[in-house]
């Protein structure tokens, strides 16, 4: 294993951001250094090589000038300017190490250290710490500071004098975080947390409380805690902080790491880089990389913090295999396991038919894995029976983006995001589903960027520190359609729309036809206000926001696609950012913001049942063809089952093997009876995972999966950013997922040998147009690239549709509104709409089995307080949520975050079940399920429902396991 | 697949392409269905139309003869 070799220089600190301007010259310490106007001299000395002393400043964050350790003298200036807070000058001269700068540094210094506990040797931050580094650097030699002889100790550190008093300046760690301590003790108030907080997370969680000597650092009011504030856990604080005064609990027990290896985040589909930082293979710290194109050196509290799960007692290491899903499992070798699984999918192909098998790529896994989960199927099976669980959140997307723009992705980068002047957020909620795209949302929107957010509920976004959307449309779920729609009506009949830009880039003649749709008065705002609920001159405000405030950019997630209108929503909304001219630049676009980290991969892989990757119809021979000589196959020209179909053939006896990779179908998708119908109906299941999932409750195999700390591979994010995921430790189960496939697929006679990853990519790249340079030597040097990386974008593509639609022209589609058949009435009057929130990600499989559990143990059923008042229900009840497809248990909690007959719940949680609730209504276009819309009613209750005794008696039974014969 | 969940699906995409304009529905629901519906499945509507299609959009009948 070769680890990445950073530059010298990579963790290199500047001191201050750096800016974009003009070429300035100025000399330091006699050497001539040019840097952009606005620079610090302080970074313009970094890039010329030499380090100025600093304590307050670090290149994350904004100089503030308050340690004064970094002083200078400048030729023709008075005194002793701190370089941090001074910009460069044409001509300016620099001296950094007179005999005056270096006297003042040492008195600084010997302050500081005359309120700081002498103990580095035993210190978590022994020789990683900025104080430890300056005392050296500025040639400290002794501390002569006492403390004054009247009353007091005057220090921070020490709980007691020698006699035994209480220190009233003395304050105990605070170590309410699972992750970090606070020790208020080794404080040198430097302010880097505090204005990391507000900076870079934009939480604004910090402040220091008291002035001069009594200044402190406090989390939340008076009597909070870390962890009772509004403080999220994301780390950057920690980051920030150059003392051990903010630091990880892991390092505190492991000690300091020796090695780092750079990585990519496997929750969301932000895709932050990581850097692992280890001793040996004990994983010691993640920490962001500063490098890292998506995440620009901030995670949050699950990239971060949350990568226990990878050595928890719960992970399976052993193959296991049983007959019947009534029996306990047996653990086998892999050669055993394996050919109990060829021999079992073999003999169903031959008794029920070369189709009645097929796979379920995972989204959590990386682009190789993918790639080879759904050639299995094409190649060795036979069949397109292959889907992934982006049929449940972002087909959608595919259909409507290609439709209308002709390819299936985001059209920006993250950092588009700066350039912003009107942000559409709908059906989405960043602060908690993609944490760091929102810090870098809210940065924006401080610095006066106009926000609309579009939801039934009252997002974070809505109004917290320092940001407040313009416009809040709480519309009722299920009406994206009528909503969009009416935007569009007011932007065509105000006369909005940008004529020409669609004359250049849009088919005129449908657009012409789309006008006149829209433009209908039945579409307008005030026709639909009793549908939608949204109050119509605030829709009309919005949209004329949208059209005339700058450069607009919509950002969308699950609350869109998630519908039986969901594709229909994705087209009207590129409808809007056409009709406006907002593609093909930075600062707009369309952003679906993804779910899971490689859910754009895996939907580029080729995981649909109707395409090969890269997005290509498998009824087409040219494209077949391809793969055919690539592999020596034949393929089979007809479109496999989505998973809703697989399901829904297993109960009629038609489709009877399934390989399932790191999807947990039983917990995430909907209609719970629905999925344990045909699971249970299914006479193999391969359930490939770490742990016992809940889908592994009806499998006859069970194939032990790695993380992605122990494998090479690729995850591509949702800004279509191809980023390397590296092997950090070696898989504790003893093969990397894609290695378990090719067992598979070999054992079934595929005859693979792929040695590497990398060789897989070589394949991919071979194969399919958009990835055609793509390489693991080219990600080494760049660090990541965006597709479509190819011969006429060799850079990779940051911003899509520049000169034209990847299909030409832009097609405006019309939109109709159709009622879902999910309606309330007198049975069930309320409407449940799901999400997540922050600390928890999908299925919760990783994360409960972390300490994130702290935030969220379990789920609750928000509820309005007019509502709850009309069933008797106060907070923290049980309650029973019912629909037509079933019931559950969970609290509730009363809040008018959500709107007078909505319900929100999350799904984090298999006690809760959320699913069991869901109905099997779908996408139109995809059949992406409508997990967004159930009518429900909710009565008070005394504890768990039926169901849930019985699947837990049912989970119980399945998950036993006999000890190894020997 | 039960055959009321599969009426529900094929109307909902005859629904969709009754809203466009142009006089092709028929053949994009045909076109539609051809691309994202397996052969079994597909196999099962044709059958379901043969017996009668109690429930089917008349433009998923039309449609059911093109595929
Ligand atoms: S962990 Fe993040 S949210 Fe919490 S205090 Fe630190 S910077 Fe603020
Ligand atoms: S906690 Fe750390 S970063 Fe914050 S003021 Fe104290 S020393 Fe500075
Ligand atoms: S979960 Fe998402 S936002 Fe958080 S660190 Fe990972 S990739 Fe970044
Ligand atoms: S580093 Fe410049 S004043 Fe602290």
């Amino acid at each position: 294993m070769k680890d990445l070799i950073i530059p010298w220089d990579a963790d290199r600190d500047f001191g201050t951001p750096a800016k974009e301007g003009k070429p300035v010259t100025l000399t330091i310490d006699g050497f001539e250094v040019t840097v952009p106007e606005g620079t610090s001299v302080m970074r313009a000395a970094s890039e010329a090589g030499m380090q100025i002393p600093k304590l307050c400043a670090t290149d994350s964050l904004e100089a503030f000038g308050s340690c004064r350790l970094c002083v200078v003298e400048i030729e023709g200036r008075r005194g002793t300017p701190a370089s941090c807070t001074t910009p460069v000058a044409e001509g300016m001269v620099v001296h950094t190490q007179s005999q005056k700068v270096k006297k003042i540094r040492k008195g600084v210094m010997e302050l500081y250290i005359s309120d700081h506990p002498l103990d580095c040797l035993t210190c978590a931050a022994n020789g990683d710490c900025e104080l430890q580094d300056m005392a050296g650097m500025v040639g400290l030699r002794d501390v002569r500071y006492e403390a004054p002889q009247t009353g007091g100790l005057a220090n921070h550190f020490e709980a007691r004098n020698t006699s035994g008093e209480a220190n009233a300046e003395w304050l105990p760690k605070d170590d309410s975080n699972p992750y970090f301590t606070y020790d208020p003790a080794k404080c040198i108030v430097c302010s880097r947390c505090v204005r990391a907080c507000e900076e870079v997370q934009g939480t604004f969680a910090l402040t220091i409380e008291g002035r001069g000597f009594g200044s402190r650092v406090s989390a939340g009011a008076a009597n909070d805690s870390f962890l009772t504030s509004d403080c999220v856990s994301c780390g950057a604080c920690v980051q920030a902080c150059p003392t051990a005064t903010l630091q990880e609990k892991s390092v505190i027990e492991l000690g300091t790491p020796e090695r780092s290896v750079v990585t990519t985040c496997a929750y969301c589909g932000v895709g932050c880089s990581f850097k692992a930082e280890l001793n040996g293979d004990d994983l010691v710290r993640m920490v962001p990389y500063k490098h890292g194109k998506a995440n620009r050196g901030h995670s949050c509290v699950k990239g971060r913090f949350a990568y226990g799960y990878a050595t928890h007692s719960d992970r399976i290491l052993n193959p296991m295999i049983r007959d019947s899903i009534d029996q306990p499992w047996k653990e086998v070798s892999w050669d055993e396991a394996l050919s109990f699984a060829a021999t079992k999918m073999r003999g169903l192909q031959e008794t029920y038919g070369r189709r009645s098998i097929g796979v379920i790529t995972s989204s959590r896994c990386t682009n190789e894995e993918t790639y080879l989960v759904q050639k299995l199927a094409r190649g060795v099976f036979g069949n397109n029976n292959t889907d992934t669980c982006a049929r449940v959140c972002h087909s959608p997307t595919g259909y409507g983006l290609g439709q209308t723009f002709g390819t299936s992705a985001g059209t920006q980068d993250f950092d588009s995001v700066e350039h912003t002047d009107v942000v559409i957020v709908i059906g989405a909620n960043p602060t908690d589903g993609h944490p760091v795209f929102a810090s870098r949302l809210k940065k924006r929107l401080r610095a006066g960027a106009q926000l609309i957010v579009i939801d039934p509920r009252r997002i974070d976004l809505v109004k917290s520190a320092h940001i407040k959307a313009a416009h809040h449309l709480p519309l009722r779920p299920g009406t994206n359609v009528s909503v969009v729609t009416s935007l569009a009506h007011v932007i065509v009949t105000e006369g909005l729309m940008d004529e020409a830009f669609i004359r250049e880039r849009c088919d005129w003649e449908e657009f012409q036809e789309y006008a006149e749709f829209v433009s209908d008065p039945r579409h307008s705002p005030e026709a639909n206000e009793m549908l939608t609920g949204v109050p119509a001159e605030e829709l009309r405000k919005a949209a004329r926001l949208f059209a005339t405030g700058g450069n607009g950019a919509i950002y969308y997630g699950l609350g869109v696609t998630e519908h039986s209108q969901g594709s229909t929503t994705v087209m009207g909304i590129a409808n809007l950012a056409m009709l406006t001219g907002n593609i093909g630049r930075k600062g707009v676009g369309v952003n679906p913001l993804r779910g899971q980290n490689n859910v754009q991969g895996s939907c580029d892989m080729g995981s649909f049942p109707h395409e090969l990757p890269g997005y290509r119809h498998v009824k087409l021979p040219e494209v077949r063809e391809i793969f055919e000589k690539a592999w020596g196959v034949e393929i089979d020209p007809e479109p496999g089952l989505r998973i809703p179909n697989m399901l829904d053939a297993a109960v009629d006896g038609t489709f009877k093997g399934l390989y399932c990779q790191g999807e947990d179908i039983l917990q995430s998708d909907p209609d719970t009876k629905h999925v344990a119908a045909g699971l249970a109906a299914m006479e193999c299941v391969i359930v490939h995972d770490l742990f016992l999932n809940e889908t592994a409750n009806y499998a006859h195999v069970f194939l032990p999966g790695s993380t992605f700390l122990e494998k090479d591979g690729t995850f591509t994010n949702a800004e279509r950013r191809i980023n390397r995921v590296r092997k950090v430790m070696a898989p504790r189960n003893g093969y990397a997922d894609w290695e378990v496939t090719q067992l598979l697929a070999n054992a079934m006679g595929a005859g693979w040998h792929y040695t590497h990853p990398s060789q897989i990519m070589e394949e991919i790249a071979a194969t399919t147009p958009g990835f055609a340079n793509v390489t693991y030597d080219m990600l080494e040097e760049r660090g990541s690239v965006q597709w479509p990386c190819n011969d006429s974008a060799p850079d990779g593509t940051p911003l899509m549709h520049v000169d034209g639609f990847v299909r030409g022209k832009g097609r405006f589609i019309v939109t109709e509104y159709v009622a879902t058949d999910e309606r309330t009435g007198p049975r069930f009057p309320l409407l449940l709409t799901t999400g997540r929130i922050l600390s928890q990600y999908n299925v919760g499989a990783q994360t409960r089995r972390t300490a994130n559990s702290v935030w969220h143990e379990e789920d609750v059923l928000e509820i309005h307080p007019h509502d709850a008042e009309n069933r008797g229900l106060n907070d923290g009840d049980w309650v029973r949520l019912a629909s037509r497809s079933g019931e559950t248990t969970l609290r509730a909690k009363i809040t008018d975050r959500v709107s007078p007959g909505v319900v929100y719940t999350t799904f984090h949680h298999p006690d809760t079940q959320a699913n069991v609730i869901t109905t099997d209504f779908s996408d139109w276009a995809t059949n992406c399920p409508e997990y967004k819309v159930t009518a429900v009613q909710v009565a008070p209750s005394n504890g768990p429902s039926e169901w849930q005794e019985d699947y837990n008696a049912q989970a119980a039974q399945s998950r036993r396991i006999l000890p190894a014969a020997e | 697949m039960s055959p009321e969940k599969m009426v529900t699906m094929a109307n909902q995409i005859a629904t969709f392409f009754k809203s466009q304009p142009g006089t092709d529905q028929s053949d994009r629901i045909a076109a539609h269905l051809s691309d994202f519906w397996d052969p079994r499945m597909r196999a099962q509507l044709q059958s379901y139309v043969s017996e009668g299609g109690k429930g089917l959009d008349a433009l998923v009948l039309e449609a059911a003869q093109k595929i």
